[in-house]
């Protein structure tokens, strides 16, 4: 089966008076068709920059300098083309057409996402109006209906609120309906549960499987939550400081994990079967500045199977080790594969 | 992961390493350590350190700053800038057009001016002033010129420029030409500025000062204080001011001496001046108080004056500079025009407005054009401080990128 | 809403109460009473007063009585729409400021149409097109406008268009329709006039309005639902029309608080120099031969339409953001 993306060496960096920041740098993942990807990592590890890139989102100074982001795009004629999202105009008719309608966006602070002077139905008949060939009348009774399939109460009500008007919840709630409104094929999710309470956030990620059933959508889920990682995704990616670390389905991240990274990251989640008094282990140092991004793999100063002059001097390619996961680790590649130019 | 696995990748990954390799990873680790350091230099600045840095980066707040510090030296020795007496009426030498100072004389470094004749129109009777460039005045640094008081300490003749040889007022030099009445006004402008540049800074000093006690007693102590004091604030601000300032004005007798409305204008600006400030030092007031370190200060037993004073007004003086800079030129402006509609500092005070008081008259202005410059002073200043203010402002706000 | 335009309207009187008080203190401020500087003027054309004349007179204006009772009097006459009388041009003030003032407003309206049409445009390019040559340029034009005053433009622009084209652009009307009574033709001939005069005074007001649109629109630029727009498939100019410039723009209309305000006070400068038939010129005069119920009246004036400024600010910012509608 071909991916519905496919993101090869995505590479995109943000270039400052004070020097360039690294913020994706050489990223590989696939999303199938109807596949939750979860990308997980520390905050600043690069993962709302990736899914910026994939929908051209990049604002000035940041740039995507290099990789592909391979997209399987229905044309108006309902064609299937391939083709290489990075290579888009931002502001673009393409890139355009595409956004919201085959890739949607559920934002990560659904409060400050919605303009607080206008009404809710006004912002979501507009994402219908822009992609779909209806009359007003039309859009007001599509953004009902999805209003009403994200359990909204009283939908024809509250077309009129402002999203001020709304609980925590019900805000992410309209939120996931706009981005549902034109029925795109794949919904990317930065984090969207983090700004809402447990509870509600369970109902969330609840209502979003359940959809994305009944859509047949593929969803990428942003998170640095490996718990709620652990409940949506099918397939996972670890990313740290720019870079992919591993890669894998959800089982095999969680239970065998094979990078250091993955190992520390597993190890530091609390768990009420681990004995009482026992401190829990936590990942030594700090995640760099930007600007001084460490040599080699990124990973390395803070890695308890630091090599010495292997790890510092050249930085592991993502490669597969077995047929479900791949790792970027020296430990897995015994040649240094790049050296770092810079 | 076994340790074996390990050890055995890592000689043989040392194997293989290059020595060009060793040389560049020390290369990165040096690197490292430099913007480590940096780093370190950034975490441990003090606050004014860090808005210095900033502001570094803005060029033109830096040349505004110059200007500013040109500025100050002019109001600080007028008479040192001047070239003649700024007083002295000569009434053979109306409208005298300006001169200009010519730096190369046969390829040399001879500073000279080109002295000027007169001739009456016969039908319009009015002095016509024509180049001679058969006449050089050599004009020199640090020449003798009239007496000046220096900021009332002692008096000197000393001035920055002169004419070399003889006496300044039978080979005058005008570098801004004359007015109708004869008087330099080059030197006229470099006492005017004087005057109108510390009425602005003294407005905006009183201003500050209210603007910090009343705002902070707003905003620290909150409840009934606040409560009048912003609606003090309110109705002071809903006042049209530019009609306030000209009625108040206005109402100072007219026997009252240069320096008693000197002061008393100054008041009158600041009374308007500082209810910005006020509510600028309020809002921040209001911000920290909930901040944990003032609650922390406070647990910690510290008086509430050290709170203040050494915990809460540091966050933000250089916000107070940069709004009180940016007060200044509002304040100038101000001044100017009541002068220039003859209400605020009469003649024969001298000021920036009592300057341009002679432009009012189309017939000078179209006959002696140069009487419109003082207004370039104006502009050049009030650029010059709103740059400089805005460079302040944004050098101090650390989260404004 | 209607509940919020009444609060506001019910505070009006008490402060066209503490205004009225302000200016019966400027009225009172200068020494003497305005019976003495008559006598004075009188003195100096040649004649004079006796004891009785003066005394009656005084008294014929209330002058006798004390302070409160003063300014009840004048308060009372202006709420029954007398203003009283101008001594120095013997007419009554209502009849000499009818026409300024209407001329006043005008010129005001004006200047606010040019400086927030110009305002607006040069903020939404300078905040888009960020670090752009436009934008640097300006920038220049946006410290120049406010650095320069208002006076000094018309001086300029008066000496530029006498000299060289040897017109005078002084006055609202030509020659011949200084005192003609209102018909078409005069309204055209005022158009023609008008323009010059407001441009000069919008050129600060635009300045310092687009250089808060600018700032206001940077900000509002980073918000999360930009992005969202952008992420909806909107194209740039039309989401930055519709969400960042409506949110950048609330807070410019606050500014109409002061804005107005400066407007109306602001023109006595440039009204002054050009000449303008409006109250400006009239306040100065009043102010210098202390004429001072005509000044009082006309600083009043001023506060009033200072406090229809707020109003009218706050009435607007009501209407645009729905936020305030509901806190009010």
């Amino acid at each position: 089966m071909t991916p519905l993306l496919s993101v090869r060496n995505l590479k995109t960096h943000f270039f400052l008076d004070e020097g360039v920041v690294k913020a994706v740098d050489g990223v590989d993942f696939d999303v199938f068709p109807g596949q939750v990807v979860g990308i997980v990592g520390e905050s600043g590890c690069g993962k709302s920059v990736t899914i910026k890139s994939v929908m051209q989102l990049i604002q000035k100074p940041g740039r995507i300098i290099d990789g592909q982001i391979l997209f399987r795009h229905h044309d108006e004629a309902g064609r299937e083309t391939i083709i290489d999202l990075a290579q888009l105009d931002p502001h673009g008719k393409t890139i355009r057409s595409i956004r919201g309608a085959e890739i949607a966006l559920i934002p990560q602070e659904p409060m400050a996402s919605f303009s607080p002077v206008h009404t809710i139905g006004d912002q979501i008949m507009e994402a219908i109006l822009l992609h779909l060939d209806v009359d007003e009348e039309e859009a007001r009774r599509i953004a009902v209906e999805r209003l009403h399939e994200v359990g909204m109460p009283n939908p024809e009500q509250r077309l009129n609120a402002y999203s001020w008007e709304l609980s925590g919840g019900l805000r992410q709630r309209a939120m996931i309906a706009m981005s549902l409104a034109c029925n795109p094929r794949l919904l990317i999710a930065d984090e969207p549960t983090t700004a809402i309470d447990v509870t509600t956030q369970a109902q969330v990620l609840n209502l979003l499987l359940t959809l994305q059933k009944q859509h047949n959508m593929a969803i990428i889920f942003i998170t640095h939550d490996l718990g709620v990682i652990a409940q949506i995704a099918d397939f996972v990616v670890v990313m740290y400081l720019g870079r992919v670390m591993e890669s894998g389905p959800v089982e095999d991240i969680f239970f065998n994990p094979q990078h250091p990274y993955t190992k520390a990251l597993l190890e530091s989640i609390p768990s009420i079967y681990a004995p009482a008094g026992k401190r829990l282990p936590t990942i030594e140092g700090s995640i760099p500045h930007p600007f001084s991004r460490p040599s080699g793999c990124p990973f390395h100063p803070r890695c308890k199977a630091f090599m010495p002059g292997v790890c510092n001097a050249a930085i592991p390619k993502l490669k597969a080790i077995n047929d479900r996961q791949s790792v970027s680790c020296f430990l897995y590649d015994h040649a240094p594969a790049i050296v770092e130019g810079s | 992961m076994s340790d074996d696995r390990v050890s055995e990748a890592n000689q043989e990954a040392q194997e293989a390493r290059h020595a060009d390799l060793t040389a560049l990873s020390e290369w990165n680790q040096a690197r490292l350590e430099d913007e480590r350091e940096d780093a370190a230099a950034i975490h441990v600045a003090p606050n004014w350190k860090l808005t210095w840095w900033r502001f570094k980066k803005h060029r033109l707040a830096l040349v505004s700053g110059l200007v500013v510090i040109l500025l100050a030296l002019i109001v600080l020795f007028p008479g040192f800038f001047s070239t003649m007496d700024p007083h002295k009426s000569r009434a053979q030498q109306s409208f005298v057009p300006v001169q200009r100072i010519h730096f190369i004389d046969d390829g040399a470094f001879r500073p000279f001016v080109y002295g000027i004749v007169g001739r009456r129109n016969p039908e319009t009777l009015r002095m016509e002033w024509k180049i001679d460039e058969e006449k050089k005045i050599p004009i020199t640094f640090f020449a003798r010129g009239f007496e000046y008081e220096v900021l009332g300490l002692f008096t000197t003749n000393i001035h920055f420029i002169g004419v070399k040889e003889g006496d300044i007022e039978e080979n005058p030099i005008y570098l801004l030409g004359t007015d109708r009445l004869g008087r330099d006004q080059w030197s006229r402008l470099m006492y005017g500025t004087r005057v109108s540049v510390s009425i602005g800074l003294i407005s905006v000093f009183v201003s500050v000062f209210l603007g910090v006690l009343l705002g902070g007693v707003s905003g620290y102590y909150g409840g009934v204080p606040d409560l009048i004091i912003q609606r003090m604030i309110e109705i002071l601000q809903s006042l049209p001011a530019i009609p306030i300032w000209m009625a108040l004005t206005a109402a100072m007798p007219r026997d009252w001496s240069v320096e008693q409305t000197y002061f008393a204008i100054t008041l009158i600006l600041a009374l308007i001046g500082w209810t910005t400030l006020a509510r600028e030092v309020r809002g921040r007031f209001l911000v920290l108080r909930e901040e944990d370190f003032v609650m922390a200060a406070k647990l910690s037993g510290a008086t509430q004056s050290r709170i203040i004073f050494r915990h809460m007004v540091p966050t933000f003086y250089s916000h107070i500079i940069a709004t009180a800079t940016l007060a200044v030129p509002v304040m100038i402006i101000s001044e100017t025009f009541l002068s220039f509609l003859g209400l605020g500092l009469r003649p024969p005070a001298i000021s920036w407005g009592v300057l341009l008081q002679e432009a009012q008259n189309l017939q000078s202005v179209a006959i002696a054009p140069w009487l419109l410059l003082p207004g370039l002073a104006v502009i050049i200043t009030v650029l010059a401080l709103n740059i400089l203010g805005d460079g302040l402002r944004d050098a101090a706000d650390p989260y404004s990128h | 809403m209607t509940q919020y335009i009444i609060k506001r309207l019910l505070l009006l009187p008490l402060l066209l109460f503490i205004f009225s008080v302000f200016a019966f203190f400027i009225i009172q401020a200068p020494p003497g009473d305005f019976v003495t500087s008559y006598i004075a003027e009188l003195a100096a054309s040649g004649s004079s007063m006796d004891q009785a004349q003066i005394e009656a007179l005084r008294e014929q204006y209330g002058l006798d009585q004390p302070l409160i009772v003063q300014y009840f009097r004048w308060v009372g006459g202006m709420l029954r729409g007398d203003f009283g009388v101008s001594l120095d041009w013997k007419r009554p003030i209502m009849e000499l400021i009818k026409e300024r003032l209407l001329l006043t407003v005008l010129l005001g309206a004006a200047t606010f149409i040019i400086s927030w049409s110009l305002a607006i445009p040069i903020g939404i390019i300078s905040a888009t097109k960020q670090y752009s040559f436009i934008d640097y340029f300006f920038t220049v034009f946006n410290y120049l406008g406010v650095a320069t005053p208002t006076f000094m433009t018309a001086l300029v622009l008066m000496w530029l268009a006498y000299s060289y084209f040897g017109i005078s652009v002084t006055g609202l009307f030509s020659p011949e329709y200084v005192d003609a009574p209102w018909s078409l033709a005069r309204v055209i001939d005022l158009l023609k006039h008008l323009w010059l005069p407001a441009l000069i005074l919008a050129l600060d007001g635009t300045a310092r309005l687009a250089r808060v649109m600018r700032a206001n629109l940077l900000d509002e630029l980073n918000k999360p639902y930009v992005e969202m727009a952008r992420a909806k498939g909107m194209s740039e100019w039309r989401l930055v029309l519709k969400y960042p410039v409506h949110l950048a723009i609330n807070p410019l209309v606050s500014t109409i608080g002061w804005y107005l305000p400066m407007l109306f006070s602001g023109s006595v400068i440039v009204a002054t120099v050009l000449n303008l038939p409006t109250i400006g010129p009239l306040l100065l005069r009043s102010l210098t031969n202390q004429d001072m119920f005509l000044a009082g009246v006309i600083v009043l004036i001023y506060c009033f339409l200072a406090i229809i400024g707020t109003l009218i600010s706050d009435v607007l910012l009501a209407w645009l953001d729905p936020r305030i509608r509901m806190e009010a």
